[in-house]
């Protein structure tokens, strides 16, 4: 078994002349929360995209969860999609159910649970990420933005996910509730853990970064430029996280 | 000169590029559809709450639409019959232009415009706002998901669409004939029975499936090929009537040529 929850082996990505990921290597620590930093356009939602075989690379390998996901077929990468929760930039809920189908949505689709057992569980979810009984039959329209971010979160929880990523989780909203869902995404985090349970951020907020996260991978032009955990992130000498971590 | 030549053939190059990628993806796109379609697991609620949307929900519209132009078809009828004095045909020949081709063809007009639009826009929303990844982060193919139910939905929808308009139609024609224009009832109804054959009912009944299959598979496509924000949803429901209605009368000829041949 590996250490790492995923790992991109000399991963390549051209778009026709364009070279979006340009022989990425890394791994992602099993059981920690992962940060992948950059500027807009360095590779990082490509990167993702890889992560769960939405995108398929030019050369290389996507190792995740010990299985080289770029080497399934359709239906297998499928099922295989199962052990991801994610949760959208701007949470993408459907907007033809209200919160508590949304939380609901998955675990009609791919579990035998009863209504009662569906019903017991969404309540249990929607509770733990701070949604009232009452916003829980509201539509994602009638929602403010951190309450859809978190109705989102209790979505990519609700199979149990292995592995939890976030696109972009806080953008859209204001300082204090940027910190309290960093603050749920943390505890989830953690009260998952012993599951076996990583999380992988895509972000570009430094602060937030530097205080939720266990590992920093910076990206810039489609390469990794560094990979390491916070503390040694701090005190990096390279001139590109130095600029980033001077704004 | 010779700039602006090379210019005209460059600019004509990308648009046939672009017109042969458009042919490429739509058609890749219907055989992926048609190839999830037979893919389990079947999602029969999705299916029902789309030809209820299609077909429950167009009935009004339809009835409208399918009275008025039978009582008027009658009245114009009449007032070319009345000069050769052939009046009481009037009957069958309403019912006639009605199964053969203005039940399918208005009622597919009507829904490339309530329902193509809706599939687009309905489509085309969830696209930007990421909730078509959504479904596929979670292992649900979309096109088995949205596009399917809506195309069989409209299928299957649009044959009884044309029935009831032949009906609502006849009938239209047959209150304007009979009691406005005093045609003698069983003149009337026994002239559509002496002239109707089953195959002018069947023509009509396979027309409006084919386009209600088309009016689906473009509704859809258009919807999964928006891109950008609310412009780009307009763009693709705009996109999605034009091609819808388009498509309806350009197929219609050939179906017609090709069907009269064979039944």
């Amino acid at each position: 078994m590996s250490e790492y929850s995923i790992e991109f082996q000399h991963l390549t990505k051209k778009f026709g002349e364009a070279t979006i990921l340009n022989d990425v290597s890394f791994g992602i620590v099993k059981n920690k929360i992962t940060t992948i930093l950059g500027f807009s356009g360095a590779g990082k939602t490509t990167l993702m995209k890889h992560i769960l075989g939405l995108t398929m690379p030019t050369s290389g390998d996507v190792i995740v969860l010990d299985t080289t996901i770029n080497k399934l077929g359709d239906l297998q990468l499928r099922e295989f999609r199962r052990n991801f929760g994610m949760v959208f930039q701007y949470a993408a809920l459907f907007d033809f159910l209200n919160s508590y189908e949304n939380v609901a949505f998955p675990l009609r689709e791919f579990t035998k649970m009863t209504e009662e057992e569906i019903k017991e569980k969404v309540m249990s979810l929607l509770e733990s990420v701070g949604i009232s009984k009452e916003a829980a039959f509201r539509l994602p329209s009638e929602l403010s933005g951190g309450m859809r971010k978190r109705v989102g979160l209790a979505r990519g929880l609700a199979l149990d996910p292995h592995i939890m990523l976030y696109d972009e989780p806080t953008s859209g909203l204001d300082p204090i509730t940027t910190h309290m869902v960093y603050d749920l995404m943390k505890e989830t985090h953690y009260s998952n853990v012993h599951k076996g349970f990583t999380s992988v951020i895509i972000s570009h907020d430094i602060h937030a970064t530097l205080k939720y996260s266990d590992y920093i991978v910076f990206m810039e032009a489609g390469r990794v430029v560094e990979h390491l955990d916070v503390e040694s992130f701090k005190k990096s000498e390279n001139p590109v996280i130095r600029r980033f971590l001077e704004l | 000169m010779k700039v602006m030549v090379e210019k005209k053939i460059e600019s004509l190059g990308i648009y046939v590029t672009d017109l042969l990628n458009g042919l490429g993806d739509f058609t890749n796109f219907t055989f992926k559809t048609i190839y999830w379609t037979f893919k389990p697991p079947y999602r029969w609620k999705l299916l029902f709450e789309q030809i209820y949307f299609i077909g429950n929900k167009s009935v009004f519209i339809i009835f409208l639409t399918s009275s008025f132009t039978g009582a008027v078809f009658a009245y114009q009828i009449y007032v070319g019959m009345k000069v050769i004095n052939a009046d009481s045909f009037i009957g069958p020949l309403v019912t006639i232009a009605l199964a053969k081709e203005l039940a399918p063809v208005l009622s597919g007009l009507v829904v490339a415009g309530r329902c193509g639009a809706a599939m687009a826009a309905q489509i085309g929303s969830m696209k930007v706002t990421e909730q078509i990844d959504a479904l596929e982060v979670m292992g649900i193919n979309s096109y088995q998901y949205l596009a399917v139910p809506r195309i069989l939905g409209a299928t299957i929808s649009m044959p009884m669409l044309s029935a009831i308009f032949l009906l609502i139609g006849y009938g239209g024609s047959w209150l304007i004939g009979t009691k406005v224009l005093m045609i003698d009832e069983v003149t009337f109804t026994s002239k559509v029975s002496d002239f109707m054959e089953l195959g002018m009912v069947t023509e009509g009944i396979i027309k409006a499936t084919v386009f209600g299959y088309l009016i689906g598979i473009i509704g859809t496509y258009q919807g999964f090929n928006v891109t950008g924000g609310a412009e780009g949803v307009g763009k693709g429901t705009n996109m999605a009537v034009v091609w819808g209605m388009i498509t309806v009368l350009v197929v219609d000829f050939f179906l017609t040529s090709f069907l009269t041949q064979i039944l």
